[in-house]
């Protein structure tokens, strides 16, 4: 799992039924320590947590881990949210992000 | 899930049985801009979608469940993009 930053949000009314009714994020890698974003802007699907752009949260990106999260096996997703961080600590920099 | 444009369509008399009635597209991965990135592949299509759309499509054990039975498919469109927000991506 990584730490990531809501960027952005999408909208798609044509799609797949096993994505019917979850959020689709826009969410780029977070680094603790200096606060950067890095790496590609990457989509993230959100079941339950209600996430959105500003909002700091956990991504898993493993595709049977995911399906287990949304409780629906024929969901085509493998990056999921997995919780919205409040706080994190790296050595002696704390960040709170509520 | 990764973003791309379907620039084409492929159509195969002779193929294997696993590929029969599925719709194959041929896709230009983008960055969320719609800029191209990356290398043109042949994806599955479960939603429709014709040349020129922006799309998000997924690759590997994912695109395989997009579809009845087990198709062998390693990339597969789920959605049609209307629109999107992007800001403070850096």
């Amino acid at each position: 799992m990584v730490i990531a930053k809501v960027v952005g949000n999408v909208w798609a009314t044509c799609k797949h039924p096993g994505l019917e009714g979850y959020k689709l994020l826009l969410i780029r890698n977070l680094e603790v320590v200096s606060g950067k974003l890095y790496g590609k802007i990457q989509m993230a699907v959100d079941g339950k947590f209600n996430a959105g752009p500003g909002d700091t949260v956990l991504v898993l990106d493993e595709g049977s881990s995911a399906r287990q999260i949304l409780d629906n096996p024929n969901a085509p997703v493998r990056t999921v949210i997995a919780g919205v961080v409040d706080q994190a600590a790296v050595g002696e920099k704390v960040a709170k992000y509520t | 899930m990764y973003p791309g444009k379907v620039i084409g369509r492929v159509v195969c008399s002779v193929k294997t049985p696993e590929l029969e009635g599925v719709k194959l597209l041929i896709l230009q991965p983008t960055d969320w801009e719609q800029k191209p990135d990356g290398d043109p592949l042949v994806v599955g299509d479960c939603v429709g979608s014709g040349a020129g759309e922006f799309v998000f499509y997924v690759q590997a054990r994912e695109a395989a469940v997009t579809l009845p039975g087990i198709p062998a498919i390693d990339a597969a469109i789920v959605g049609i993009i209307d629109g999107l927000t992007l800001e403070g991506a850096g």
